[in-house]
């Protein structure tokens, strides 16, 4: 039971009109996402309304909580409930959710998080976008151990990348974020529907073990409650039946490994990128999500003018993609990352690509706009 | 209570709904509450493949996990309620039953409680209140009664405590009760009722911490005309304590001052 199978698209194939965050919550019903929880917050609200008005009309549930620490929390007993599942919010929302984010890690639950990035730490900027929390997403629950993190740069990859993101997360196990951020959340633009998309379905129980696998996948299979498995799922450092090791060295060891090692064997899987004239070209611009947009036009417009550059777009942040990155931007002459923040993204290139790095950063509230890397292209002003 | 004869002892209870041996320290309250539980549990039934256990951190938290032989879900501090939404949405064809701590429950995990109590969410929630932090050794929390000392307040408690019970018929609940673990039988009827009751209820479990609150508050436990263990000063204190609340109706308030209510409220009585 379970694995890979072709699902029909639940809205009639063609083209639509409509905001990215419509369109995530779209991706995440025709994903088989039948419950959300969540808490308002801009600008990721208009995903919760959606999901509000369409959960009930395909039997799902809907759940508007009373802060984010619940609703994540509500997200994950739904998902030992045997659902896909799936919250959505901003920075704020985020820091809230971070310790049972770190709870699904641990308990192996599959869910999603979309995080619709916002300027600042704090309330910062409601309503204008940032790239700020890419490292909170991938280090901010305490432990340090993997998850997955898509970066869409479209309305169309806000229903794509959240079809993605559940489909990893139930092959994983795992809590899988979409790093999206204020600009493609409510941007407007055309989304073109499939007839069918491609979902992974729950690996079900019986097995042995619920919480580890002789396999060298990593991946146990899933039980659900109601069952007769007779779930032991807690927090604390466990065994391969969920009973509590909480002293034991070898059994937090073994099972801190597993946990990132079944995301590692398989970066395979995960990784996602696009590449731009990047043949010939001397100088390379790497970034994601939004600012990915900036980056491209940029790129067109100095390759009219006869500069050999190009752009790596990265559409998975985490686990980073170590080799697509250091196998573009080896032996270029410079790499150049813009992105919406205080350089996380660059740190992370200059570490996996093992070179000098032009870290472009802009955290004014404003997309970056794409004249001002065209400028840095040109005459290397920023 | 026709059924509660034929419900066998806890021994036997124990070895029919439990993994393995408790790790309660001496005295703890939290072991009677078990045996009432069990023994509601057989009285009803109340079908353990049927059932999730839902329980945040602390002594509480563990009485269902890792020991009850059913579905369990043991969370982080204080959300147990709000899990427990999750999982009842899912599986509303599943009993949800929330087994935690003053601490977990009404200190960090209070907004969760009473948003759930509002909502009227169909959950039994089991309370066990022992007035601080046990696991963590002995802290104060929002149910210490003020003036008892604990390890943060050394000089006794100067905040009063919270009264759950008015606490969630406050927020909405539609039951509400209070049981001390020094009358097990009773406690084990109140269950009982409570896991009958449809839709939300909430019980507040008076339990005791011999090894945190009564060693450090001695003095409030006196010995009786034989010196005793703590446990038991504590249990008889509680056992004096508590009054049923039809009883205290007919008491002058001097004489009800300082007494515990116990027994069960209806929400719709409370707020007329």
């Amino acid at each position: 039971m379970g694995g890979w199978q072709e699902s029909p698209a639940l809205l009639p194939p063609g083209t639509y009109f409509m905001s990215g965050n419509e369109a995530c919550a779209e991706g995440a019903l025709a994903a088989g996402c039948r419950f959300y929880a969540g808490y308002p917050i801009t600008p990721s609200s208009e995903i919760m309304v959606h999901m509000a008005q369409r959960l009930p009309e395909l039997g799902g549930n809907f759940m508007q909580m009373e802060d984010e620490l619940g609703s994540i929390a509500a997200v994950i007993g739904a998902a030992w409930g045997g659902l896909k599942a799936m919250t959505a919010t901003s920075g704020p929302g985020i820091s809230l959710m971070l310790e049972n984010i770190g709870y699904a890690i641990m308990t192996e639950t599959p869910c999603v998080i979309v995080d619709v990035q916002r300027a600042g730490p704090s309330t910062g900027q409601a309503s204008r976008p940032a790239q700020g929390d890419i490292m909170q997403a991938r280090w901010g629950t305490h432990g340090g151990v993997d998850l997955i993190a898509l970066a869409p740069w479209s309305v169309q990859e806000m229903y794509e990348l959240t079809i993605r993101a559940f489909n990893l997360a139930e092959r994983f196990r795992v809590p899988v974020f979409l790093l999206a951020d204020e600009i493609v959340g409510h941007l407007h633009e055309t989304v073109t529907i499939p007839p069918a998309v491609r979902t992974f379905e729950r690996l079900r129980w019986p097995q042995e073990m619920p919480f580890d696998t002789p396999e060298p996948d990593g991946v146990p299979p899933m039980p659900a409650f109601g069952e007769g498995a007779y779930l032991l799922v807690t927090g604390s450092t466990h065994d391969g039946r969920g009973y509590r090791r909480t002293t034991d060295a070898a059994v937090q060891d073994r099972l801190m490994r597993r946990l990132s090692a079944k995301i590692r064997r398989h970066q395979d899987e995960i990784d996602d990128w696009e590449e731009y004239s990047l043949e010939d070209a001397e100088r390379v611009l790497v970034a994601c999500g939004s600012a990915a947009r900036s980056a491209l036009w940029a790129v067109q417009q100095a390759r009219r003018q006869g500069r050999p550059v190009g752009l790596l777009r990265l559409k998975s942040l985490w686990p980073f993609p170590d080799e697509v990155v250091a196998s573009r931007c080896g032996g270029r002459r410079e790499i150049i990352v813009p992105e919406m923040n205080l350089g996380q993204l660059a740190g992370e290139v200059r570490r996996a690509a093992g070179v000098p790095v032009t870290s472009l950063t802009q955290v004014d509230g404003e997309p970056i706009d794409p004249r001002r890397i065209l400028a840095y292209l040109l005459e290397e002003v920023w | 209570m026709a059924a509660s004869s034929t419900v066998p002892p806890a021994s036997l209870l124990r070895q029919a709904y439990l993994r393995q041996s408790t790790a309660f320290c001496p005295g703890c309250g939290h072991g009677i509450f078990m045996n009432a539980f069990l023994r509601a549990a057989a009285a009803l039934p109340l079908d353990f493949d049927r059932t999730v256990f839902v329980s945040g951190i602390g002594c509480g938290a563990w009485v269902p996990s890792p020991h009850f032989l059913a579905d369990t879900l043991h969370v982080t501090h204080g959300r147990a309620m709000a899990f427990a939404a999750g999982v009842q949405r899912a599986r509303p064809d599943l009993n949800i039953v929330v087994i935690s701590g003053d601490g977990d429950l009404a200190t960090i995990g209070g907004n969760h409680l009473i948003h759930a109590a509002r909502r009227q969410t169909p959950i039994k929630v089991f309370c066990l209140n022992n007035w601080l932090f046990g696991m963590t050794g002995g802290q104060v929390s929002a149910t210490t009664p003020r003036e008892a000392r604990t390890a943060t307040t050394p000089a006794g408690n100067p905040d009063p405590p919270f009264d759950l019970v008015r606490l969630v018929l406050g927020a909405g609940a539609p039951f509400a009760a209070r049981w001390p673990v020094s009358l097990p039988r009773q406690l084990a009827r109140g269950i009982e009722h409570a896991l009958r009751e449809p839709g939300f209820a909430f019980v507040e479990v008076l339990s005791i911490c011999p090894t945190h609150f009564g060693r450090i508050n001695e003095p409030l436990f006196p010995a009786g005309e034989a010196p005793q263990s703590i446990p038991w000063r504590m249990l008889e204190w509680l056992r004096r304590q508590c009054i049923e609340r039809e009883k205290a109706a007919a008491l002058s308030p001097e004489e009800r001052a300082g007494k515990i209510l116990i027994g069960e409220w209806r929400g719709e009585e409370c707020w007329p």
